[in-house]
């Protein structure tokens, strides 16, 4: 994960010396000790997130549980930061096998053209039509739920957005006569695709991922929510809300809410640092 | 523009067919035997002898594929051998509230998005406070939302129902008012940004100058030459909005407990009735490719530029 994560960050380094950017700075902030609450949770939580005690449900906060307690009496606090690692790790997952997948298609959809490009194209216009989550749903129909299938489906309804934006740079970028005189100079195809377009395609490249990212945990979380990806007790926000859910009726919203508050923060996050990463980089298209 | 019209039409029907194909397939790649999947996991060999019979199962795919389309393209979606009734039969009841459900939060999110848009790149205080609320509402996912609002209107101040979709127009628009306040939050504020940035590029075009030079009225060039020519923008990714419409409300449906198809999505999921999760779904597909088509073709009528075929 943290080699997804490293190149948001540090991309936005000061290049020059002009005023520090106050929302790549916040967001990256935010984006990292989220990583790094996920990496150290056993060192952060207070108390074991599956340590049930019956005679604290549903407890407000207190010296003992800061965040207080939910249904069974496991301590909120602990579970929402225990609930970092799946929840980011999903969606991680998705943007990368996406990014991979879709820039291997795009690269070579760009560089050969002809009829690879058009099969390669038409199936990403067909698979426009299935809405993510729907993918998702008949996916966890066919193979069962937990969080393999709802990634694989969501990894698949995902490589289209990317190939599309990444395609139509590497397409620019194959017409440079950078790349004609690669070529002339005898460097095998490979390089060329690797070594030239693939690298300056990059920075495109992870400003659209920044920007996916917050979709795809959305997504997932709508899945673990509706009890079809992560299941309880496992801790993850989107479980969370869904078991929270009955006891707001009680009084109690607690468990929902934080849960729900943490999607919102980690979203809101990637989405300002992927649109002002993307204000700076001309191609990118929101998914 | 005949002529584009027809080739969209074409590359729908492909489009619509290859994801029909999709859909009837998945019974087919899924691990196990396809009648134990459409018989829901637990069935005695009559039964799953049966449900082979019934279903044709023996026969080559694209046979059973035709069978199948000719069967949709009648209004007959299948049997489900979980609650042993066609599937049209239990889609009948739930078809009317989704509908609701997602028309509502549509009218929601054109006025508000629209409304908001125009304030924001008109006025530039409103604007900064428009961009910072649409920000964080475009990171709320419509099950937050949904907890939320039913935490405070439904639980703490009472005014609205917790859960259900309610009989009667006007039962069901107070029954369904949070729930299309939920599926339209996120979308509300993608469609401010949106029109925020197409009429603030529009306003600086040369043709809004002439006008403004010609002594036409502010709000005369801001309805008929800034907006119409922005509204081409909003139109064409209003086809994000349905197909995030058509997802959100499988979620918010469920959060709400409200009898619709995106909830019976869901139980047919975790019941594993197959039959209803091919059906629901391939309705919940075509439905977004063919109002996309039809978005395709309005923004035809809109921006006439687009009617060569080249622009």
């Amino acid at each position: 994960m943290a080699t997804l994560e490293a190149p948001l960050v540090a991309t936005p380094a000061p290049r020059s010396r002009r005023r520090p950017d106050w929302v790549v700075l916040s967001t990256g902030t935010v984006i990292a000790l989220l990583v790094l609450m996920a990496v150290f949770a056993p060192l952060l939580a207070p108390d074991n997130p599956d340590y049930a005690n019956i005679l604290a449900t549903n407890q407000g906060p207190s010296a003992a549980h800061l965040l207080g307690t939910d249904s069974f009496g496991r301590d909120l606090l602990s579970r929402l930061i225990y609930g970092v690692r799946l929840s980011l790790l999903g969606p991680a997952l998705i943007i990368l096998i996406a990014t991979l997948v879709g820039t291997v298609l795009a690269i070579l959809s760009a560089w050969y053209g002809g009829w690879f490009d058009r099969v390669v194209s038409r199936a990403a216009d067909i698979l426009f039509a299935f809405p993510g989550l729907i993918f998702a749903m008949l996916a966890v129909a066919m193979f069962g739920p937990g969080l393999v299938a709802p990634v694989v489906a969501l990894s698949i309804s995902y490589t289209p957005y990317l190939m599309r934006v990444i395609r139509a740079e590497a397409l620019r970028q194959r017409n440079l006569p950078y790349v004609a005189a690669c070529y002339v100079g005898g460097l095998s195809v490979r390089t060329i695709c690797t070594r030239h377009i693939l690298r300056n395609v990059m920075p495109l490249l992870v400003v659209q991922a920044a920007l996916s990212f917050g979709y795809a945990l959305v997504d997932l979380a709508a899945v673990s929510y509706l009890g079809l990806g992560v299941q309880p007790p496992t801790p993850e926000w989107g479980v969370m809300v869904s078991t929270g859910q009955s006891a707001i009726l009680a009084g109690h919203p607690q468990e929902s809410l934080l849960a729900g508050l943490m999607i919102v923060i980690t979203v809101v996050a990637f989405n300002l640092l992927g649109d002002r990463l993307a204000s700076r980089q001309k191609g990118t298209v929101r998914p | 523009m005949w002529k584009v019209i027809g080739e969209r039409a074409v590359s729908l029907v492909v489009t619509l067919l290859v994801a029909s194909v999709g859909i009837y397939g998945a019974l087919f790649l899924a691990p196990g035997n396809p009648a134990t999947l459409l018989a829901g996991g637990h069935a005695t060999p009559a039964v799953l002898a049966t449900i082979e019979r019934t279903e044709h199962l023996n026969e080559p795919f694209f046979t059973r594929y035709w069978d199948w389309l000719v069967g949709v393209l009648h209004g007959n979606l299948g049997q489900s051998f979980v609650y042993r009734e066609p599937v049209t039969t239990l889609l009948a009841g739930r078809v009317g509230n989704t509908v609701f459900l997602v028309l509502y939060a549509a009218t929601l999110i054109i006025a508000g998005g629209v409304v908001l848009g125009l304030l924001a790149a008109l006025d530039r205080r409103a604007g900064a406070a428009i961009t910072v609320l649409t920000s964080v509402g475009l990171g709320i996912p419509s099950f937050v939302a949904a907890i939320a609002l039913i935490t405070v209107f439904s639980v703490k101040l009472g005014w609205f129902p917790v859960f259900g979709s309610g009989t009667g127009l006007l039962s069901q628009l107070w029954h369904l008012t949070l729930p299309a306040v939920a599926l339209a939050i996120s979308w509300t504020a993608y469609t401010a940004q949106l029109t925020k940035a197409a009429v603030r590029e529009e306003l600086g075009r040369e043709h809004v100058e002439t006008a403004r030079s010609r002594g036409i009225s502010r709000r005369h060039v801001i309805l008929r030459h800034v907006l119409r020519n922005a509204m081409i923008p909003i139109t064409t990714v209003s086809g994000l909005t349905v197909a995030g419409l058509i997802a959100g409300d499988v979620v918010v449906e469920q959060a709400f407990g409200i009898n619709g198809l995106g909830s019976f999505l869901v139980q047919s999921t975790l019941q594993k009735d197959f039959a209803s999760v091919q059906a629901v779904s391939l309705i919940l597909v075509a439905t977004f490719v063919i109002v996309n088509g039809l978005v395709d073709l309005w923004s035809l009528v809109l921006d006439p530029r687009l009617r060569t075929g080249r622009a």
